[in-house]
């Protein structure tokens, strides 16, 4: 790599962690999602809304290569974390998801004991130092602690949904991953637990980046120091998602740039 | 007749269900119920039935016949211990091998290592050995399998003899042809029902799995198959159920030979194989022994089939612990 290849790169921003150009993403033939260059940056919470279907989540999971799961899935263009290409060849998903962690929208506890569920990042880490210390601080974190600290025995399944929601929040945190991707994490939780969701994740961003997907505007409004909002268009035929605009939370809430998100901000979305 | 919610000027389209509904819901209910019935009642009949015609037996000699060693009928004395350890070594050895790759195959063809069309003719396959009768699974390990492992076996009695399972040389059947055999005839059952139970394994926690940052082994073997078990030890429990009732295949290659060895070139026999080979020219007498036989073969199975119930209940009540 000479320099010049660098500075061919104008969107890579300085204190970025994962600085993302997409061109297009493809489902089989699909055309899921085009143009969306967001730079998701270091300590800080960036919060994707936008209607249903527009590709939030599927621009989330492809910064930790989750979609190379799924069959038919392509990308162009490139995804930086920390100025490395993660599309490269030789890179392996494995070691990407290792640093970039991820909180699905539906909680998925393992069918194992709520400690096991929280140590198994550990495990496969290889964890040497003390683990019954980070699961309980992992625990803290995710405001589960108090809930779960006397049956950590237990299975994992046998907490309620929200429980559940917060138990897969502190197995992702556990480890202590760079990145934390959030796909609607409060979904499934009430109002109460959802702030202390939102606690947590404005504990956490002094330590991690974390990027949220989430549909409360609300709680873009209170977490997100950035936001991007995503959009459809129906125009060439498809359904395919895109980046309309991206800035200042501040901003695109008052002083949005663009017509669609100005239209969505206030509610007036078809 | 039926239970009707009356609302003052609803302009709902909620009624209750027809009286034809609620007839053959009754129905089904009494159908399922007397099948239910049915099936207890025939086990029921059949040990009784076996039961009946093994008392004199059971009378004479009680049961120092599952410690005898001989089946004399000479001298009316008829031992089946070395039938017990034959069925249930083979049948152990079977689930070993064939539980081992039943399970292998099942997560080769789950994990996307093959393509799915691939893997839809690999499933057939394997599904259509469980179609192939026990005698043609038999002669084909007389003409195929026992010529095929002898060289092999020559030469670990050889090099390996002081190895109390290599201690005799394989002279033709034997407890490990039988073995091999065993362990393909039980294949189909074991991969077909450990592939249902990985299928049933959710995509979210395979997900989750992944986004852990899990590398397909470690997804496989540390989340997706403990997430299974319940269902990979039901495969196996069927499995080692196939394996112990299995008759004509072993009859054909274990070389009925009343002993009890280690070795798994030696000759052995089975329970099953006792009552096929001996049955046809048994007396009276010996007729009430092979009946006593059975009722132990029966008794196993059912002992083996408890066993695995109550290890499924205990998994999955271990799973969904509250
Ligand atoms: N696994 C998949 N295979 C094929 N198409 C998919 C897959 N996942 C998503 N899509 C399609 O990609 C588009 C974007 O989906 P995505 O899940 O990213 O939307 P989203 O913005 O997260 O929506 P929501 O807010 O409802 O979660 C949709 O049209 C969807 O149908
Ligand atoms: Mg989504």
């Amino acid at each position: 790599m000479t320099n010049a290849s660098v500075l061919e790169k104008p969107t890579a921003t300085a204190g970025a962690a994962i600085d993302c150009n997409i061109d297009k993403i493809y489902y089989g033939k699909f055309l899921a999602v085009r143009d969306s260059n967001i730079a998701i940056e270091k300590g800080k919470i960036t919060g994707f809304i936008g209607p249903s279907g527009c590709g939030k989540s599927t621009v989330l999971r492809s910064l930790n290569r989750m979609n190379d799961l799924i069959k038919g899935f392509k990308l162009e263009g490139n995804v930086h974390f920390h100025g490395q290409e993660i599309y490269d060849k030789g890179v392996d998903p494995v070691v990407v998801r290792r640093h970039i962690g991820m909180v699905f929208q539906q909680p998925n506890p393992f069918s194992m004991s709520i400690f096991d569920n929280v140590a198994f990042g550990l495990k496969l880490n290889r964890f040497k130092g003390d683990v019954e210390e980070r699961v309980q601080h992992a625990l803290t974190r995710a405001a589960l602690w108090d809930e779960v600290k006397d049956k950590l025995k237990a299975s994992g399944l046998s907490l309620s949904g929200g429980q559940q929601q917060r138990l897969c929040i502190a197995r992702a945190v556990a480890t202590q991953p760079s990145v934390l991707l959030m796909d609607e994490p409060c979904s499934a939780l009430d109002p109460i637990a959802t702030r202390r969701v939102e606690e947590l994740m404005l504990e956490l961003k002094n330590d991690y980046t974390i990027a949220l997907v989430t549909h409360n505007m609300q709680q873009a409004r209170r977490v997100a120091d950035i936001t991007a909002f995503f959009s459809v268009d129906i125009s060439q035929g498809g359904r395919t998602g895109h980046l309309v605009e991206v800035g200042p939370t501040d901003q695109i809430f008052d002083a949005p740039q663009e017509k669609l998100t100005k239209q969505y901000i206030g509610g007036e979305f078809s | 007749m039926a239970f009707q919610l009356v609302l003052p000027d609803s302009k709902s389209v909620s009624q209750a269900p027809s009286p034809l509904a609620y007839a053959v819901d009754r129905t089904f209910f009494y159908a399922a119920a007397a099948g239910a019935l049915a099936i207890i009642l025939l086990v029921i009949y059949i040990l009784w039935e076996i039961g009946g015609q093994a008392l004199p037996a059971i009378g004479r000699s009680g049961a120092s016949v599952l410690v005898n060693t001989q089946w004399d009928v000479q001298n009316s004395s008829f031992g089946i211990l070395p039938q017990i350890w034959g069925t249930l070594y083979s049948s152990l050895m079977a689930l070993l091998i064939g539980g081992f790759i039943g399970v292998s195959i099942a997560i080769f063809l789950t994990q996307d290592f093959l393509p799915h069309s691939l893997a839809t003719v690999f499933r057939t396959l394997i599904e259509m050995l469980a179609a192939i009768p026990s005698v043609v699974f038999g002669l084909w390990g007389i003409f195929v399998v026992i010529p095929f492992v002898r060289p092999a076996a020559d030469w670990l009695h050889d090099a390996a003899g002081f190895i109390p399972f290599f201690s005799t040389s394989l002279s033709g059947p034997g407890m490990l042809p039988a073995v091999i055999v065993l362990s393909i005839m039980i294949l189909p059952t074991v991969a077909a029902i450990s592939q249902d139970a990985i299928g049933l394994v959710p995509y979210k926690i395979k997900e989750a799995a992944y986004g852990l940052g899990a590398t397909r082994w470690e997804a496989i073997l540390k989340v997706i198959l403990p997430t299974a078990s319940g269902g990979i030890s039901s495969a196996l429990v069927l499995g080692f159920g196939r394996a112990l009732g299995e008759t004509m295949a072993l009859a054909m290659l274990i070389g009925n030979a009343n002993q009890i060895s280690l070795s798994l070139f030696s000759p052995a026999t089975t329970l099953a194989a006792l009552l096929a080979s001996n049955f046809p020219e048994a007396g009276a007498i010996e007729r009430q022994a092979l009946m006593y036989a059975a009722l132990v073969l029966l008794a196993i199975t059912l002992v083996v089939n408890v066993a695995g119930t109550l290890i499924l209940l205990w998994t999955s009540r271990k799973m969904a612990k509250a």
